[in-house]
């Protein structure tokens, strides 16, 4: 593997990761609002309790993204820095104003209401932006030479692509959160919310696959290119159909225990993420060499080779150090909070 | 305001109100682990509430402090593209490695504040210890890539390629150890300032001999020593600051000083401001020869005057103003640190005098004042380049020119934030009492720490 492959392996590596966990932590914020009236099935509070401890991780997961992403290809920056100007300082306020009231209604209760309408709308906006960027890299609408582009927003916002990309990662977004809720709930022994969010993954997730189908096949009409690319790895795509299913059997599976629920959520979501994998590495190998079609390629973008060994010496280093150290007391937070949960129940 | 100015003050902006909560973040971390050794040598349990009631305003700080450190690394690159072109191929190091700070920061502070009660004062001291440690650590590498902006090396130019990179040389650049030193000891003082201001005033509004007035009285002295401390340390590093920048950049400090003649023997002017046209800084206070003596240490030190760099090379004359500001809070500083001390070692005095008191409280605003000058002499004294002599910032900037919208978007969110923040730290402390916490904190058996906080 060329260190210019090996390097936009790892950007995908932290994209897909945060995808994932920002997906689940938005959906949360999403969630909670939705159910914030429903306080006897303690949906809101599950997610909620979700919510806190994770968001930290996935603010520091963004900007770690971004220095990766300029660190391995400084000669993407600037183009890739006009392209995203708009949609990137969009996101960045509405991240801001999230994680500042999820502090600070911590230590003011009347805030916890305004954070979960907060939380709520930028749960989806935030995702919609986000997902954006991956319409504005293959549909090549950035006009201009070298040093002087710009992107061009109508042709971007008449794109039926783009929208389908924009219900795509919303519906993502709130079917893996509902799917981790299920999950998570049915952990914490909330039966009542177990089911409310075990329904809306079974709701959320064939539209999930509506959309993405629907992308397919307004590539397929605006980004031929990448269709094509990606049509050659159709029996990857079909294998992540497979785990689709089964994701969906295991919600339907009885429960092989005394208590009467039924389905398997801890299956369900990691076949799912199975699922995602596959999906993105398909999308991902099919979009090389391009990191935005057709103005940057990986290897006009790469890093300087002495600099390429310097940065990846520290993120082994740095790995090394810090994932044992995060698994251990992610388990513990996850722990804690689920017994702080159930105190609190007990409480009540 | 063209869009490069927008693009500035844009940036700028964002830097301004960052730094607060960044530098505030470097210092009180500190002084949690000072309060936490004091519980180890007197047993009061005072000051475990103080460390606690510390850690919760840090919390909330943090609230802040890390969105707009997240806006910070992002817009980085969607305002000054060029720039961040040349860091990445060059001076990536210093950002990988400040994730990893930040990650050690929070893991240790999550087991700070969840495990507080239940793990050993050592262990609390250690991973109060990680938390200082990852909070400077991550000072000290941001730091570095502005003491790389002024002082580029590990690579060269060569018909507008980027050729000899040397990350590592890039990341020792020369004034490394100096800026960093330099950010890190100014945010101990401001972090021990800022303290002693609440505490102070905290005095002024609680009777004597009551116990709030007692915790105050010892969150104070905690802070006088340690502020002390650490303005006289930024005080001699500030000395080897300007010695650097005589060697390294000279129209930096011609402009800080108002000098245009290079000469030896040359003055140093406190105050006034300095005219382009009469080449003199007007109504100030002159100190003949004292600039060549600090900054070649002798009277004969030959200083470079502006006009020996061609007029584009100037920086803004007004940075002149502000680094005046920056030395004479500093200097203020240290005389009200160590006046109080005085008063209370030699004249045995149990309080302080009510102006004293009064003076504290201005402490931690001036001294937050002082960074912001010190930033703003730092980066607008560079001008008109964001990498010396190397990189111009009209060639750093975003070819996109509509930002005056993003600005005002950003402008609301930093006031939004702003006033939020203040609102929620005083609705929290109003009400959750010392003695309440005090009380908490002698009952064994209650949770002192929020697991929220």
């Amino acid at each position: 593997m060329s260190d210019a492959l090996l390097a936009i392996t790892l950007v995908w590596g932290f994209i897909f990761l945060y995808a994932i966990m920002a997906s689940m932590d938005f959906g949360a914020g999403f969630w909670a609002m939705t159910y914030i009236k429903k306080e006897e099935t303690n949906a809101t509070k599950i997610a909620n309790s979700y919510l806190s401890p994770t968001w930290e991780v996935t603010n520091t997961f963004i900007v770690g993204l971004v220095i990766a992403i300029y660190s391995l290809f400084p000669g993407a920056v600037f183009t890739i820095g006009v392209a995203l100007i708009v949609p990137a300082s969009l996101i960045l306020v509405l991240l801001c104003i999230r994680s500042a009231f999820l502090v600070f209604s911590h230590s003011v209760d009347k805030y916890e209401k305004v954070l979960t309408y907060i939380s709520g709308i930028t749960g989806l906006i935030i995702p919609g932006l986000l997902i954006s960027v991956l319409p504005i890299t293959h549909l090549g609408f950035l006009e201009g030479v070298r040093g002087n582009e710009e992107l061009n927003l109508t042709k971007l916002f008449t794109s039926p692509n783009e929208y389908a990309f924009l219900l795509f990662g919303i519906l993502s977004t709130l079917f893996l959160s509902s799917l981790l809720l299920s999950d998570y709930s049915k952990q914490a022994d909330e039966m009542k919310a177990y089911k409310i969010y075990r329904r809306d993954a079974m709701i959320t997730g064939p539209l999930m696959l509506v959309m993405a189908l629907l992308v397919m096949f307004t590539l397929k009409n605006e980004a031929n290119w990448i269709y094509v690319e990606m049509m050659k790895n159709s029996a990857l795509l079909l294998l992540s159909l497979v785990f689709f299913v089964l994701a969906g059997i295991a919600l339907y599976l009885p429960y092989f225990s005394k208590r009467e629920v039924k389905g398997m959520p801890r299956l369900a979501v990691v076949s799912i993420i199975i699922q995602y994998l596959i999906g993105s590495y398909v999308y991902g190998i099919a979009h090389l060499p391009y990191i935005i079609y057709p103005n940057v390629t990986i290897l006009s973008g790469f890093t300087d080779p002495t600099s390429f060994r310097a940065v990846f010496a520290t993120y082994i280093v740095g790995f090394a150090i810090l994932v044992p150290g995060f698994y251990y007391f992610w388990s513990i937070f996850m722990k804690d909070q689920r017994r702080k949960f159930k105190r609190r129940q007990m409480t009540n | 305001m063209d869009h490069l100015q927008i693009a500035r003050a844009m940036f700028g902006t964002n830097m301004a109100v960052h730094i607060i909560f960044a530098t505030i973040g470097v210092g009180l971390p500190l002084m949690m682990l000072a309060a936490e050794l004091m519980y180890q040598r007197t047993k009061d349990l005072q000051y475990v509430v103080m460390a606690k009631r510390w850690t919760k305003t840090l919390a909330v700080l943090l609230g802040v402090g890390i969105p707009t450190g997240t806006i910070a690394g992002v817009q980085l690159s969607l305002l000054w593209p060029g720039f961040m072109e040349v860091i990445g191929r060059v001076m990536a190091l210093p950002f990988q490695i400040e994730i990893y700070a930040f990650m050690v920061e929070a893991l240790f502070m999550s087991i700070y504040v969840y495990a507080a009660e239940k793990i050993k004062p050592w262990a609390r001291i250690v991973s109060l210890f990680f938390v200082a440690f990852g909070a400077l650590a991550s000072a000290v590498l941001i730091s570095n890539v502005h003491a790389f902006e002024g002082t580029p090396a590990g690579f060269r130019f060569e018909n507008g390629e980027i050729v000899d990179v040397d990350p590592w040389a890039a990341f020792f650049n020369p004034s490394f150890l100096v800026t960093a030193g330099h950010t890190a000891l100014t945010a101990y003082a401001t972090g021990a300032f800022v303290v002693a201001a609440v505490a102070a005033y905290k005095m002024l509004k609680n009777k004597y001999g009551t116990t709030e007035f007692n915790f105050h009285q010892k969150a104070l002295k905690l802070s006088i020593v340690l502020g002390l401390f650490f303005s006289f340390l930024t005080a001699l590093n500030g000395h080897a600051t300007t010695q650097h920048l005589y060697r390294e950049q000279p129209e930096k400090l011609a402009a800080a000083e108002g000098l245009f003649e290079t000469r030896d023997h040359a003055g140093l002017t406190l105050l006034g401001y300095t005219d382009r046209e009469a080449q003199e800084v007007k109504y100030g206070i002159e100190f003949p020869g004292l600039l060549s003596f600090l900054s070649g240490n002798s009277f004969d030190t030959v200083v470079t005057g502006l006009n020996d760099f061609p007029e584009e090379y100037w920086p803004p004359l007004y940075v002149h103003i502000l680094f005046n500001g920056m030395v004479i809070i500093g200097t203020g500083l240290i005389a009200l640190s160590l006046f109080a001390l005085v008063w209370s070692k030699l004249l045995k005095k149990d309080t302080y005098p009510k102006w004293i008191l009064w003076l504290f409280v201005a402490s931690g605003p001036l001294s937050v004042i002082s960074i912001e000058f010190g930033w703003i002499f730092a980066c607008t004294g560079r001008q008109p380049w964001t990498i010396y002599r190397m990189l111009t910032t009209a060639d750093s900037v975003t070819t996109y020119e509509n930002l005056g919208f993003l600005f005002t978007m950003f402008i609301i969110v930093y006031i939004v934030l702003c006033v939020s923040v203040v609102f929620t730290l005083v609705y929290y402390f109003k009400r959750h009492s010392i003695s309440d916490d005090i009380y908490k904190a002698e009952q064994k058996d209650v949770r002192l720490f929020d697991s929220n906080s």
